[in-house]
Order: structure tokens, then C-alpha cells, then sequence
């Protein structure tokens, strides 16, 4: 089945099968392979991208179904080669990954969170994360990541302090 | 974890899409999929054809008539939990939704799709017999509606024919100021199946004493179970603790309850009298103190 996919602002014409999850869409026809197969039903959180702006699983969803949509993955968020969001940099310095499995969903979770919400609580952040499952960080530090990332954005367009 | 072979199809309007499921025994609705795609992953579902409603117009809304909200089959769950009009005038659905699953399925998942799947634990079904709904749908060119008491007939399955497709659902609002609501459930971690859930709605009169009051149970039985007998006992008292207790035991005690390997009879109807002790305790606060949006 022929289908359109805008993917990270570029349009893709695809011919796949109704049964192809956007999941194995995004990493079997697009080669973009940071949206991770975890337990493909839905519980893990490992395939999450953006669809519209909103995280969602790509394992619940059929890519027939997004034809037309807007879906960002994680190789769209860094804002030139060999440079990393403000997200991607905050998981980096606060050490917000272990395996790094879960790390592609967890920061396009966070940058849907920051775009909606630019001062969340530790509260709104653990809400925000909850749908995503880590098993090696014990969440403190991917916290940490997305209290730090919020700040630094909160302060982009901020005059430097007086030294 | 990948489903069977299926064909798609995305009607321009929902009569087409009833000529579709009437025309193939093995189609089966999509919208947002957040319950049918699991389950064809793991191959509990092998539809021949998926008829994908999502894009069909005007399936999507959320209406205020003044005595009730009428919302869309195909309104997405998300958009319902951000609609201030949902807070103002169905603050029971309001809260209940932030339990449907989490949020990425809620930005897919569909109010009307988790209506039809009829799962026992779902919590838009528990709040639409809870508050006595009207669920519409379209079949062979008629619009028929079935009041939410007789929609559900048992787990996953509903009274709605196959070749039926849900339109719209309608929640009636009550009348005055003085409405409190309370939900709460439990479950192995957040997200999760409950294993109970209850919704209560109290609205008080002048002296603060119980006019009217809906209460429901959820995940304990095969369908949401409205204790219409418990909710006339509470009638005309300010909802003391002895009183609920003693009127949420008998009629938990008249429940089918089910039975899993998570959770046994005994602990569900120990849950589902403590939960639905605290939502009343929270609708009846609310209602005297006036309804917060504040969970």
C-alpha cells in the first residue's frame, strides 16, 4: 500500500504493507533505527516518537495510519549534524542513560513535555516519564536531565549574568 | 509481536464504513487502535480488514447542549482530559480519563474506541453507566442509541451489532452548582489494568445532605456495575462513614465479581468497598465545597 510519510519536516513515499507498525516503517523502510522495538504491545515506551507534536507509540500504530502526519524521531531533534538539542546535551551531562535503550523516547517525551510546559515540576516530569520504562538509571538522574534541559531553555533568550 | 495480514480501508463517511463491515464478518473498526493494535500483535485479534474511521469528519467533537455533553466517537482521549468544557461540566470524566492507560496511548486512543472495546477495567465505560450515557451509532443507514447499562453485555463485547460503528456518546449534566465527583482505582502499577475502580457523583442540597448520587464499580465485574440500591440509601444523609459502609457492602456483596490470577474475589470486593468509600467521601467534599479542578 503506497502511503506518505513526513518525517522530520521530509516527505517519504513509502509502499508498505497495511500490517507494517510505524515502528518497523520508521527502521526497516527509513533506515532511522533511534525508535527502539522493546515489547512491541505498547507497555515499554522504547518506540515512542512524535505524532503531531504528541508522544506516541510507533509499536500501536499502524503507518497506513499515519499517512500525511507529522512524526518526529529522535534524528530530528538535534539542530545540525554533530550538534545535540538542549535535551539531548542535559541527558548527556547529568548522566541520564545507562544502556541508553530507553534514551531516544525518553528525550522526545521530554522535548514534547518542555514544548508544552517550560517549567514543569519534579511532578510533571515523573508524570510526563511514566509511560516509559527504564531499567537501569532508577529514573533519578533522566529527572534530573529534564529539570536541567528546562532550565537551560527557560534561560536561551536570557542576557548573560553580571559576573 | 506482529499482527496478521489485513487489508485498510479509510471511508470518506460512516455509512461507507458500514457498507464495509457489513460487506466483510472479519472487519473490524479502527481509530486510534490503542486496544485493537495490542491485541493483533499478539494475535488474540486477526481481522481480515481494518476500516479506519479516524479521519472521518465531523466524528470528532466535544458539544455542550446545556443538559449534556455530547462527545465524538473518534474525539481523541487527550482532547477530551485538555477540554476545559469537559472539567466545567463532566469533571467525573475529567478525572476518570487521567487513568485511561497513559499518556502517548491517550494522544492516539479514541473515547468512542475504548466504549466499544468494552473492556471491564476501562474507565470511560465505568463513568458513562455510572452516569446513566446514551451511546449512538450508525447502522445500515439508521442511527440507533442504547442507553450504557444495556451497551455492555459481558467482557469485549457490547450490544452494538458488527456492522454498527459508534457516533457519538451523550453525558447528561446535572443540574446546579453543588456537584462533587470522586474516582479512584488500583492497579499492579500506574497505567496498568485496574483490578477495582469506583466513580461516585453526589450533588447536596441547601442543609448539605445527599439529593442525588451515582455510583459505580469498575474492573470487578464483567461490565461497570451502576449500585443504584447503595446510591438511593445515601439519599437525604450527609454520607457518613457507617452509613456508605454499610450501603456499598450489600451491594458489592449482589456483584458477579470476576476472578484472575491477579486478583481473587475476596481482595476485589475489599478493594472495590474502599475505593468507592473514598470516591464518595471526595464527591461528597466536593460537592459541599465545590468542585476543583485540582485531582
Amino acid at each position: 500500500m503506497r502511503l506518505e510519510l513526513t518525517v522530520n519536516d521530509a516527505s517519504h513515499a513509502l509502499d508498505v504493507e497495511p500490517r507494517t507498525t510505524l515502528l518497523d516503517a520508521l527502521r526497516d523502510h527509513l533506515r532511522l533505527t533511534g525508535a527502539h522495538a522493546g515489547c512491541e504491545h505498547g507497555v515499554c515506551g522504547a518506540c515512542t516518537v512524535l505524532i503531531d507534536g504528541a508522544p506516541a507509540r510507533s509499536c500501536l500504530t499502524f503507518a497506513v495510519q499515519c499517512d500525511g502526519l507529522a512524526i518526529t524521531t529522535i534524528e530530528g531533534l538535534a539542530p545540525a549534524p554533530g550538534e545535540l538539542s538542549p535535551v539531548q546535551d542535559a541527558f548527556c551531562e547529568t548522566h541520564g542513560m545507562q544502556c541508553g535503550y530507553c534514551t531516544p523516547a525518553m528525550i522526545l517525551t521530554a522535548h514534547a513535555l518542555l514544548a508544552k510546559n517550560p517549567s514543569p515540576s519534579r511532578d510533571d516530569i515523573v508524570e510526563a516519564i511514566s509511560a516509559n520504562i527504564c531499567r537501569c538509571t532508577g529514573y533519578a538522574q533522566i529527572i534530573e536531565a529534564v529539570a536541567l534541559a528546562a532550565d537551560r531553555m527557560r534561560g536561551l533568550n536570557r542576557p548573560p549574568e553580571p559576573a | 509481536m506482529k499482527a496478521a495480514p489485513f487489508e485498510y480501508a479509510r471511508p470518506a463517511t460512516l455509512d461507507e464504513a458500514c457498507a464495509l463491515l457489513a460487506a466483510d464478518d472479519g472487519a473490524r473498526v479502527i481509530a486510534g487502535g490503542q486496544t485493537l493494535v495490542p491485541l493483533m500483535a499478539m494475535r488474540l485479534a486477526r481481522p481480515t480488514q481494518l476500516v479506519d474511521i479516524a479521519r472521518i469528519p465531523g466524528l470528532a467533537f466535544i458539544r455542550d447542549t446545556g443538559d449534556a455533553l455530547v462527545i465524538g466517537a473518534t474525539t481523541r482521549q487527550a482532547a477530551a482530559e485538555a477540554d476545559p468544557l469537559v472539567w466545567a461540566k463532566l469533571p467525573l470524566l475529567a478525572r476518570a480519563i487521567k487513568f485511561v492507560g497513559h499518556a502517548p496511548t491517550r494522544a492516539r486512543g479514541t473515547i468512542g474506541g475504548s466504549l466499544v472495546n468494552a473492556d471491564p477495567a476501562a474507565e470511560i465505560s465505568l463513568v458513562a453507566v455510572t452516569l446513566g450515557a446514551t451511546l449512538a451509532w450508525r447502522e445500515a443507514g439508521r442511527d440507533i442509541e442504547m442507553p450504557a447499562s444495556d451497551f455492555f453485555v459481558g467482557p469485549m463485547v457490547t450490544a452494538m451489532p458488527d456492522a454498527a460503528c459508534l457516533s457519538s456518546v451523550r453525558f447528561s449534566v446535572w443540574a446546579g452548582q453543588r456537584v462533587g465527583t470522586g474516582f479512584h482505582e488500583v492497579n499492579a502499577r500506574s497505567s496498568d489494568f485496574a483490578f477495582a475502580s469506583a466513580a461516585a457523583q453526589i450533588s447536596v442540597d441547601a442543609d448539605g445532605r445527599c439529593a442525588r448520587v451515582a455510583i459505580g464499580i469498575g474492573a470487578a465485574s464483567a461490565c461497570p456495575a451502576r449500585l443504584d440500591g447503595a446510591a438511593d440509601a445515601l439519599i437525604g444523609t450527609r454520607a457518613d462513614e457507617a452509613t456508605v459502609r454499610e450501603a456499598l457492602r450489600a451491594a458489592i456483596d449482589g456483584l458477579d465479581i470476576i476472578v484472575d490470577p491477579y486478583a481473587s474475589v475476596a481482595y476485589r470486593k475489599r478493594a472495590a468497598l474502599a475505593l468507592a468509600q473514598r470516591a464518595i467521601a471526595d464527591a461528597y467534599a466536593r460537592a459541599r465545597g465545590g468542585e476543583t479542578r485540582a485531582a
